[in-house]
């Protein structure tokens, strides 16, 4: 199993699609970082124009926690795009070259290779967000300080000391790895379907598209289906960045506004990831493999 | 006739000498805060606004005469009323040039005060009126209600321990009017639904803030830069 992982891997890493995910998460990171060293302070006041009419803000609100979190916020919505290039085609792929019947003649059972597939898939999902964590947090952190991390919330804000922040985001980026890897399961569960990789890459970004939509919409008949859409639960990792308040409105430091959302979102995502996985190896165990 | 333009005359002279009374009592007050020439206090600062919820954190105060005053958090990011920390009693009693009219008496934490409204001379003055409630045998100032023309209505409670002698209080508890805060989900990209609507109480309640400073210690007149403030 171990070899078939690492020869999976290796067809991956070799791969120069695969570079084009980590080349484009670093400009994107890079622009973002430019434009807000560069005109921050303008960007923050537009930010703050509704709060700043009754409350004055002093420190510096800039700083690398608070950029990291922008960054997040804009890119873990597009950062599925450059997992289905990947995942999606680890199947299609294998058909589109006319290799697939050929490795299934080797002595491995369909079930290890294609776990094998899936956990290569997932490795990438990983190593992609360990390079997203590398260019928003930390090198973020390097470029602009650390301090106080200020979220502006729909109907409230959240003040985060600069010493309880870090092991948020460290959950923050575990949680937007289980998001991430539903994802890459999707993507693998539709190349099963498919003997080009366009096809179930297209097809999983349209699936992202349309149920991200429904999720953000706030209309009545659709908020009864929103619970049980996982792109309603891909943005849990920003509930680690809210706060409990006590009775006299103190934050607590350390604690977190509604961790049992957390759980069910996360819960919700593994049944997912779960679920499409046993369909992949389902389907894949009955296919009639013909390239 | 004569009784009545006797007892006009008489009132003219009490009310008179009412307002005479008031003007010395606030300028005994300002005398005593005038024994201060700067401080440095340290601090807790807890922000009580309904749509923020930030931690207390650590906080110095400077105040070096006639009118310099700053409040630093110890790192990190502070949110403090507009224009509202800086009316304090120093910078009210910066001015000479007003007048304190008598308006009755009142209870303020068990401590009978003298109300006493203050009007600066000063058109170009920034605060409109002041009315302050004096603990009139300690000469302490027990609350202060400020009205501004920038930034509506302040009040000031203050309770006194061990710097009472100064005229510097241990615990401030200042509180104001807040607007309306809701940013759309579109921009803050949150998909849960919306929370229940509030009655009409919560919504009274919600537009009050208040930021509250508790006071460890002072240094009194040792000496500050010019610097501390900018």
């Amino acid at each position: 199993m171990w070899t078939l992982i690492q020869i999976e891997l290796f067809k991956i890493f070799r791969r120069p699609r695969t570079y084009i995910a980590f080349a484009a998460i670093f400009s994107l990171i890079a622009i973002i970082q430019f434009g807000l060293k560069l005109d921050g302070d303008s960007y923050v006041d537009f930010m703050m124009r509704d709060i700043t009419s009754s409350l004055t803000i002093e420190g510096k609100i800039l700083n690398g926690y608070q950029v990291c979190y922008i960054t997040l916020q804009i890119l873990l919505v597009h950062v599925p795009l450059l997992i289905a290039l990947v995942a999606a085609d680890m199947i299609s792929g294998e058909a589109n070259m006319g290799t697939l019947r050929f490795m299934l003649t080797r002595p491995i059972s369909r079930t290890n290779f294609i776990l094998a597939k899936f956990i290569a898939s997932v490795v990438y999902t990983l190593m992609l967000l360990i390079w997203l964590a590398i260019m928003a947090l930390f090198v973020n952190m390097l470029l602009f300080g650390t301090d106080d991390l200020f979220l502006l919330k729909s109907q409230y804000v959240v003040l985060l000391k600069r010493d309880d922040i870090f092991w948020r985001y460290l959950w923050a980026f575990g949680f937007a790895a289980l998001a991430m890897t539903t994802v890459a399961s999707l993507g693998f569960l539709f190349s099963l379907f498919a003997e080009n990789s366009i096809g179930p890459i297209v097809a999983t970004m349209s699936v992202i598209i349309f149920f991200t939509i429904l999720s953000t919409l706030n209309i009545p008949v659709f908020n009864t289906i929103k619970p049980f859409l996982f792109t309603t639960h891909m943005i849990g990792w920003k509930e680690f960045f809210d706060i409990k308040v006590n009775d006299a409105n103190e934050a607590i430091v350390g604690s977190i506004q509604n961790p049992g959302r957390i759980w069910q979102s996360a819960l919700v995502l593994f049944v997912h990831i779960i679920g499409f996985l046993a369909a992949s190896v389902l389907i894949f165990k009955k296919k009639d493999i013909l390239s | 006739m004569k009784k009545y333009l006797l007892i006009l005359v008489a009132s003219f002279f009490w009310m008179d000498s009412d307002g005479q009374d008031m003007t010395a009592l606030v300028m005994k007050v300002k005398a005593k805060l005038d024994l201060v020439k700067d401080y440095e206090a340290e601090g807790k600062m807890k922000t009580d606004v309904s749509f923020i919820k930030a931690p207390i954190g650590k906080v110095h105060v400077y105040f070096k005469k006639p009118n310099l005053f700053k409040l630093k958090k110890d790192g990190g990011i502070s949110l403090l009323p507009k224009g509202g920390v800086t009316v304090n009693m120093n910078t009210v009693f910066a001015t000479t040039d007003f007048v304190a009219l008598a308006a009755g008496e009142a209870l303020v934490g068990g401590v009978n005060t003298k109300v006493v409204k203050l009007l600066p001379s000063n058109e170009n003055n920034d605060i409109v009126l002041t009315t302050m409630y004096i603990d009139e045998a300690n000469l302490l100032v027990m609350k202060m209600v400020t009205t501004t023309k920038e930034n509506g209505t302040y009040e000031i409670q203050m309770s006194y321990g061990q710097f009472a002698k100064y005229g510097l209080p241990d615990k401030v508890i200042f509180s104001f009017n807040t607007k309306d805060y809701k940013l759309p989900k579109g921009i803050t990209l949150e998909f849960e639904d919306e929370a229940k609507p509030l009655t009409e109480a919560q919504k009274i309640k919600n537009k009050k803030g208040r930021v509250e400073i508790t006071y460890n210690s002072y240094a009194v007149n040792k000496g500050l830069n010019d610097a501390v403030f900018k």
